[in-house]
């Protein structure tokens, strides 16, 4: 009774999400199997980078050892301040500048990157103090940054992406493709 | 008969030889008698004329002259020797017979203006005051008194300032205190002028100098424009270019350079006396306005799918309406304004709705045709709105002025206002499970700046206090949750949390996903403006 209820509940669930926000994929990021990434763009074209829920880090219920931003002996993502409406001081981000690095408790390593062009406006402070934010709800809390695209860019950036049906089908194939 | 003594005489010589028209005499002579001016200008100029003649009194007058006259000379070091030059035979038609003087009278009277440019002349008359008049009672306005403002030619400080210099000595001399601030403007003639001749043509309207509706004349005189130009190359400073200005011109930087620049350099660039232009000024489009008039009052909006203002994206309209063109419609025709400005204590989303004594909101009506209203035509303004659309309601609809106006502004931070949100638990949940809601008092909120509006708005964590909250269960997902809350907490991001960017969060404090489905605002606490009984 209770599950029935509760899929009930499930299927009309509402979602911030699913209101103002479009999902937008990249899958083996790098070359690197598996290792999808989701970013969410809100109507006002800002975006929040995810993981993906298929991403490795999400798997087999891994533990997180450590969450480093400081990407480099120079930068740190933590070091990003912006003031002002026009966001000064903000980091510029192009594709494939990694953003932070994820430590599992086996050890591997990821490294999670912007996606996209734009400013780096904040980075999740919250998943330092909570990793366990990054597994239990890699789409909302557990996100790993906010950037803010270009106002002209703000509809090509998102075209090197997958949409949300085309990245169902890669994870289809790739289920059919693994061995049984 | 004109107030002239004596010690005009040679300024009214002087100034009549270098083809200024007779009013402007008048000026450079400091008479403020309004009567003198609104005389015919012929006759004016056969009295300058007739004044000049009486030889006899200007030769004892004089001799009694001398002493004063040499100590001002000795004053004005500054005057090079080569105006001295030129004066000397502009003096030397004091000492012609009445013939010469009388040929002088005729050129006088079919030429321009040196000084004011035509505008003291024939631009400045019944003819003008009635055209004036026409646009006037053209354009439909409702009005008591009117100002008259007058724009004229940056140029015209130029050949003010040129002439000045003509005759600084002999206006200094007739009284040791005079100076250029003493001359009367030709703004000030032309009003003491045209004011009487547009009360008489208006019916006893008054003329005064001080009206919310203004009726403006302007005058251009594009061939003398380069008289202003030496000034840039003298005085860079004044002459910076700014966005909105067409030409650095602009009289404010012609007067600042005339203030800077040196008697000797000015000299050196710009003819003394000023030289004849070759025709009047140009007379531009007569422009009425009328102070913007300030209304204000406290709407509802009912509809979930109405923004506040136009919404507009990518050039796109959104939504068909707004709150605020659904009050103004009304408002514009019943005021014939041209436009308005709307503001409000805060403003709610597209998809919220604003419900109790509803949200108080002001405008600035935009050059007004109208606008005295009775109390009770006010009330009509309002049954005209309230009849227009159901989906916006509007009370306490009144006149404002423009300073009770930031009284809406004040302290906007401090005010509370209180919300009713509909509330989804992914959890399934029981009047219990709430229940404990009730009892938080004064919960400070982290709030980082909403994701939705960080694209526009500085990244910053603020504070705010959800002052107390009550929770009404509708069934295993849903419950309203009450909120009375300090201005400017944002609601939304309190229930669903906003990716944990604002903390605590309904999530944190129910231990399950929240959503907000609805959203009401059931008050704003601001005791402006004042209530109006029904
Ligand atoms: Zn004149």
């Amino acid at each position: 009774m209770d599950c029935v209820e509760q899929s009930n509940a499930d299927a009309e669930a509402p979602s911030v999400i699913g209101r103002y926000f479009t999902r937008w994929y990249r899958a083996d990021m790098k070359g690197k199997l598996c290792e999808d990434h989701c970013i969410l763009q809100h109507s006002n074209r800002l975006c929040v980078v995810t993981l993906a829920e298929t991403h490795p880090i999400l798997q087999d219920g891994r533990a997180i050892k450590s969450i480093n931003y400081q990407i480099s002996n120079g930068c740190s993502r933590l070091n990003n301040k912006v003031s002002g409406k026009s966001k000064r001081g903000a980091q510029f981000l192009t594709d494939f500048a990694p953003l932070c690095r994820i430590m599992c408790s086996d050890d591997t390593e990821y490294t999670i990157y912007s996606c996209i062009r734009g400013r780096l406006l904040e980075v999740n402070e919250n998943i330092l103090e909570t990793p366990n934010l990054l597994l239990e709800k890699p789409s909302t809390e557990g996100y790993i940054a906010v950037i803010l695209p270009k106002f002209e860019e703000s509809k090509s950036i998102t075209e090197n992406l997958l949409t949300r049906e085309e990245f169902e089908a890669v994870v289809s194939k790739r289920s059919l493709s693994q061995p049984p | 008969m004109l107030p002239l003594k004596e010690k005009d005489k040679p300024i009214v010589q002087k100034l009549l030889s270098a083809g200024c028209c007779a009013r402007c005499v008048l000026r450079f002579c400091c008479v403020s008698v309004q009567a003198a001016y609104r005389q015919a200008q012929h006759e004016t100029l056969k009295e300058l004329q007739t004044f000049i003649m009486e030889k006899e009194n200007n030769k004892v007058q004089d001799s009694a002259d001398i002493k004063p006259h040499d100590t001002e000379s000795s004053q004005t070091v500054e005057d090079p020797p080569c105006k001295r030059a030129k004066l000397d035979p502009t003096e030397a038609v004091q000492s012609e017979t009445d013939d010469a003087a009388m040929v002088t009278l005729k050129k006088e009277e079919s030429s321009v203006c040196a000084l004011c440019l035509g505008i003291l002349q024939d631009l400045c008359g019944p003819d003008q005051a009635i055209k004036i008049v026409e646009t006037v009672k053209s354009q439909n306005y409702e009005f008591d008194t009117l100002v008259l403002s007058v724009s004229l030619p940056a140029q015209l400080c130029v050949r003010e300032h040129s002439c000045w210099l003509h005759v600084k000595k002999e206006v200094r001399q007739k009284g040791l205190v005079l100076d250029k601030d003493d001359v009367i403007q030709v703004k000030e003639a032309f009003k003491w002028i045209m004011q009487g001749l547009v009360t008489k043509q208006l019916e006893g309207v008054a003329v005064v100098s001080k009206s919310p509706f203004e009726v403006g004349v302007e005058f251009t005189h594009p061939d003398t424009e380069s008289d202003c130009h030496f000034l840039a190359k003298c005085c860079p400073d004044c002459f910076k270019p700014t966005k909105n200005k067409q030409s650095v011109f602009t009289r404010m930087a012609v007067v600042k350079a005339l203030e800077k620049i040196s008697d000797v350099k000015f000299l050196e660039h710009y003819p003394c006396p000023p030289s004849e232009p070759s025709g009047s000024c140009t007379p531009q489009d007569i422009q009425c306005l009328h102070v913007s008039v300030f209304i204000a009052g406290r709407y509802n909006k009912f509809c979930r799918s109405l923004p506040q203002t136009p919404w507009v994206i990518d050039g796109e309209r959104r939504m068909e309406s707004s709150v605020e063109e659904l009050i103004a419609a009304p408002i514009l025709s019943a005021f014939r304004a041209d436009g308005f400005n709307f503001s409000s204590s805060g403003r709610e989303d597209v998809d919220v709705r604003t419900l109790g004594n509803g949200r108080p909101f002001a405008m600035e009506l935009l050059n007004p045709h109208r606008s005295r209203f009775s109390k009770v035509e006010m009330k009509q303004v309002q049954e005209t709105i309230n009849k227009s659309s159901d989906k916006i309601r509007v009370r306490d609809l009144q006149i404002v002025t423009r300073e009770a106006m930031s009284r809406m502004k004040e302290g906007e931070e401090e005010k509370t206002k209180s919300y009713t949100a509909l509330v989804w638990t992914q959890k399934s949940i029981e009047n219990e499970d709430i229940s404990f809601i009730n009892d938080i008092k004064d919960l400070t909120l982290d709030q980082k700046t909403p994701l939705r509006v960080l694209h526009r708005r500085a990244l910053a964590i603020r504070q705010r206090v959800i002052h107390s909250m009550n929770v009404r269960f509708v069934d295993s997902h849903h419950f309203y949750l009450g909120l009375k809350t300090q201005a400017g907490t944002y609601i939304k991001e309190f229930v669903h949390g906003d990716f944990g960017r604002t903390k605590p969060n309904l999530c944190l404090l129910l231990k399950t996903d929240t959503d907000i489905l609805e959203l009401d605002v059931e008050s704003v606490d601001v005791d402006w403006p004042p209530p109006i009984p029904e």
